[in-house]
């Protein structure tokens, strides 16, 4: 991939900096204005965002919005210490003062100067295109009505469907006390396709989309968008006939993509670096040490191209990397942000994240999934006694410090002397990080990552990941069933 | 600290004048351009926020956000449009959007502002704003406060912090039938989460206030201490084993019960047919002694607001009147897709309360004898549609009407409509901080997965 480093630079530069005059000078000035004597740390951050959305329901787009947010956030950083304030003018007077309020935790730190910034260099992961601008209206419209009649023409059980189409075009800046002159053009978009079935007055839902750091065009490239539509009232269907699920502690076999929600919650969040420093995480004290069965290598990886997770630079210029969390079952790495990097002695992975410029970065995951084995699916499936085959999944949820963890399936099966007999009703999955990774004997050769429906929320703030895995067995969960 | 004091410009109610006016520029903007009809929201919000960890400073957060929506309509077609920028020039970008997809929109027989008869006549004071002139030092010495009153037994042995923020939000609305009306309000929170160890095991829990008026806050030192024996009463937790057993929830948990129900009979579950509630009104769906009622504009309440986000004026609602379903919770749109009349729900419902039986905590758990304690709900699990409901457990097991030992890593399943027909009883131990009301909740019978 060749740098167009330029490019973007050029594009936040006119974008963020260029409609009230403000030159690299004046803001290494407000720099060292926030750094003052005392300091360690102090970044701006420089945010331009353009959303849109079109929504389709009962057959016709009623509804459609643009959203327009722009800002600066303040940050000075005095050991473990931060201080933030931010503006919602990218003017000299308003950073001035966000400046002088951040700067306010200061109390130790070293005499510094904010050196010469320099840009950060970076692979290039996506296009720097807009994507709102890339359909006219009308295109997108046509979209959602082909989905709607898709749908519809699919089986007469389907009563309502909705669809909507999200894009969004994002430009940041960041400049920062130690040199860093980084900047991202981030675009991303989403389709959605849910649907409601209804049989002998029995109703359920299925749903389904996806979408990346890409333009319009990729959705209905391979016919991406309609097999998602088709996906979404085959779940609901396939969900009218399903019976209750069974309630205890049995083998469950996760199918490959979007499952992968499990390595997320169960050892993502208390892999990142924050709760490591502080302690909080049940792994703080594992570093090195087995954590999962040995067949399994989980990595967080950034620098996918096109993928909802991936950034070029995260959101402190650092630019985005691979990070091998867990290798052969042996904890090997924590995902940072640079405080908890510079805190913790190491270097900082390109997941320092926040969800806007009126939130603080802190580690977040970008693109997290495990590497394939060597089992067949099929035969993985095949391996279950009597246990559940989960294939899509709601969201979930994680106490990092006992390290319990939850997520609940949107469309499962039991599975009976290898045989799947029938699907079952939607069941929170209950385990513990550890044991669960520990409990994983079978790893498929099928890795998939998610198709790009991804939010993850941390400390209220929210911001696009992925997942992924191949087919994998874990011996005990705890399913959360009525039968 | 240093000995820079910083103060933010306090926000007097002044400030909604501003916002009047900002409202009515983006009307008369939205109408210059075509529209037929235009309704537009304007907020301002600012606040301040402390974290304190293990005795330090961790976090001195100022957060000032402005925000404008607009719907501008050109006949029955809809388009909206959002954006913290209240500049005349981006107020021109913003309306030239929305208007811009409002032309690409389907006709809609149901979009539209509300009749001027319908609009709410007059803004009552429901003294919702209490400004706390707190400095960033005193927020400080009390979230030390707190966190040093939760750090007193040596089990707990780590924290992720102790926060105090306070902050005042002015809102204004106003459209093009000629409704213009506005109020300040405030929020203030302290809230506390600790880390207990015993035997190799970590634990953690919290406990938060939130008040529209600081001096009802309780005590830095009661939040930190709450915090502190809930962390500690999860240690040396069990798994309970698998089985069908009645289920007490305590009232942090009991809300999000109540929460579902909402969900459920809310207009836009309803239209859009993803309810399993639809078509119920008039049914038996609690024991004959509940009743659901909203009081919006009950003095100093958390959801309480003089009109909706429709410009229609609140009212005490009775949605579950002697166990039926008496009403469904409708904004404007909503109650037009189903040929119904709006119940001033546009925006949700507000401070929810429910009938109690008349037993406390200990007289549900004793009436329960032997079951789930329920403190704590994880993960998603809740389905609308179908009613189903699984989710992620954590709390105590309970014999002899006695609280036995902490239990985790549970689930608890049934359908929601089993578990609204067999509540055997509502606690008069309310917690009053959000917008439900709500104490424990005992329903008799539930799916526990576990060991």
């Amino acid at each position: 991939m060749t740098s167009v480093l330029t490019d973007t630079l050029s594009i936040a530069t006119d974008t963020l900096l260029a409609p009230a005059s403000l030159e690299s000078g004046a803001l290494q000035n407000v720099l060292n204005s926030a750094l003052g004597v005392k300091a360690d740390y102090a970044d701006l951050y420089f945010q331009h965002s353009m959303h849109e959305s079109w929504v389709l329901e009962d057959g016709v787009v009623r509804d459609g919005s643009f959203n327009l947010e722009r800002g600066v956030g303040v940050r000075v950083v005095s050991g473990d210490k931060t201080g933030f304030a931010y503006s919602d003018e990218i003017e000299m007077p308003a950073l001035q003062q966000a400046a002088s309020a951040a700067r306010a935790i200061a109390q130790q730190g070293q005499n510094k100067k904010v050196p010469i910034l320099l840009p950060v260099k970076s692979p290039v992961l996506y296009s720097t295109d807009n994507p709102l601008h890339g359909w006219q209206a009308e295109k997108k419209i046509e979209l959602l009505k082909q989905l709607d009649a898709l749908a519809r023409s699919l089986d007469p059980a389907v009563k309502e469907v909705s669809a909507s189409l999200n894009a969004v075009h994002d430009v940041i800046m960041v400049v920062a006390s130690d040199g860093t002159l980084a900047s991202d053009v981030r675009p991303l978009v989403r389709v959605n396709v849910s649907v409601i079935v209804e049989r002998n007055g029995r109703k359920e839902r299925g749903s389904a989309g996806g979408g990346g750091r890409v333009n319009l065009d990729w959705l209905i490239e391979s016919d991406r968008a309609f097999n998602w539509a088709r996906d979404a009232v085959r779940q609901a269907l396939v969900n009218l006939d399903a019976q209750p699920a069974p309630a205890g502690t049995m083998p469950v076999v996760l199918g490959p993509g979007w499952p992968g929600v499990l390595l997320h919650e169960a050892v993502g969040h208390g892999l990142e670096g924050d709760f490591n420093r502080k302690g909080t995480s049940m792994f703080a004290r594992k570093f090195g040490e087995s954590v999962a069965s040995s067949k399994c290598t989980v990595v967080d990886d950034g620098t996918l191209v096109g993928r909802r997770g991936s950034l070029n630079v995260d959101d402190e210029g650092v630019p985005s990397q691979s990070t091998t969390l867990i290798e052969n079952g042996k904890l090997v790495g924590f995902m940072q942000d640079k405080m908890n990097a510079r805190l913790m002695n190491v270097n900082p992975t390109g997941n320092g994240r926040r969800e806007s410029y009126a939130h603080l970065p802190m580690p977040r995951m970008t693109n997290t999934y495990m590497l394939p084995g060597q089992d067949d699916p099929e035969e993985i499936i095949a391996s279950l006694d009597r246990g559940i085959y989960a294939v899509n999944m709601g969201g979930g949820s994680v106490d990092i410090t006992s390290g319990r963890f939850v997520f609940s399936t949107s469309e499962a099966y039991l599975v009976e002397k290898g045989k799947i007999v029938c699907p079952v009703k939607g069941a929170t999955l209950i385990g513990g990080g550890d044991e669960v990774m520990r409990n994983i004997s079978m790893v498929g050769n099928d890795l998939a990552l998610d198709s790009g429906i991804g939010v993850c929320g941390k400390e209220g703030q929210s911001v696009p990941v992925g997942v992924g895995q191949p087919t994998l067995r874990v011996d005990a969960l705890t399913v959360g069933g009525t039968a | 600290m240093s000995g820079q004091v910083i103060v933010q410009r306090p926000l007097d109610p002044s400030a909604l004048k501003t916002l009047q006016e900002r409202a009515e520029r983006v009307l008369a903007e939205a109408k210059s351009q075509g529209a037929s009809a235009a309704e537009v929201g304007v907020s301002l919000s600012q606040g301040l926020s402390v974290t304190v960890r293990m005795g330090e400073v961790e976090t001195l957060e100022f957060h000032r956000d402005r925000g404008i929506s607009l719907t501008v309509y050109f006949g029955q077609q809809k388009g909206s449009a959002s954006s913290g920028d209240d500049s005349d020039t981006s107020i021109k970008e913003m309306v030239t959007a929305a208007c811009a997809i409002a032309r690409h929109t389907g006709e809609d027989r149901c979009a539209g502002l509300a009749e001027k008869a319908l609009l709410a006549t007059h803004c009552p004071d429901l003294d919702l704003y209490h400004p706390w002139d707190i400095s960033p030092q005193l927020a400080i010495e009390q979230a030390l406060q707190c966190e040093n009153a939760g750090r007193q037994d040596a089990r707990i042995v780590n924290s992720e912090g102790a926060s105090v923020s306070s902050g005042v939000t002015m809102r204004w609305y106003a459209n093009s039938h000629g409704f213009s009306a506005g109020f300040p309000t405030s929020n203030h929170s302290k809230s506390c989460v600790l880390v207990a160890e015993q035997d190799g095991a970590m634990q953690r829990d919290y406990w938060y206030e939130s008040r529209r008026n600081a001096v009802d806050l309780a005590s830095s030192e009661f939040i930190g201490d709450k915090a502190a024996q809930r962390t500690l009463s999860r240690l040396g937790g069990q798994r309970p084993s698998t089985g069908k057993f009645p289920v007490l929830f305590a009232p942090e948990v009991a809300s999000g019960i109540i929460g579902h129900f909402v969900g459920a009979i809310s207009g836009g579950s309803l239209y859009r047919n993803a309810s399993f509630l639809k078509d119920k009104l008039g049914e038996p769906l609690f024991p004959e002694w509940v009743t659901l009622q909203e009081n919006p504009l009950l003095v100093g309440g958390a959801g309480s607001a003089p009109f909706d986000n429709d410009g229609l004026p609140t009212s005490a609602t009775s949605f579950v009147k002697d166990g039926k379903l008496n009403s469904y919770a409708l904004g404007l749109y909503a109650a037009r897709r189903l040929n119904m009349t709006p119940t001033g729900n546009g925006g949700g419902v507000r401070n929810l309360s429910i009938s109690d039986s008349g037993e406390d905590q200990a007289a549900l758990l004793k009436k329960m004898d032997k079951g789930v304690l329920v403190t704590e709900a994880m993960g998603p699990g809740v389905n609308i549609v179908s009613g189903d409901y699984s989710r992620g457990a954590a709390g105590f097991w309970v014999e002899n009407g006695e609280i036995q030992y902490p239990i985790e890593e549970f689930t608890i399943a049934s359908g929601l409509g089993d578990m609204y027909k067999n509540i055997l009883g509502s606690g008069t131990d309310i917690d009053d901080r959000g917008n439900v009301h709500i104490g424990s909740l005992l329903v008799e019978q539930m799916n526990v997965a576990g060991s």
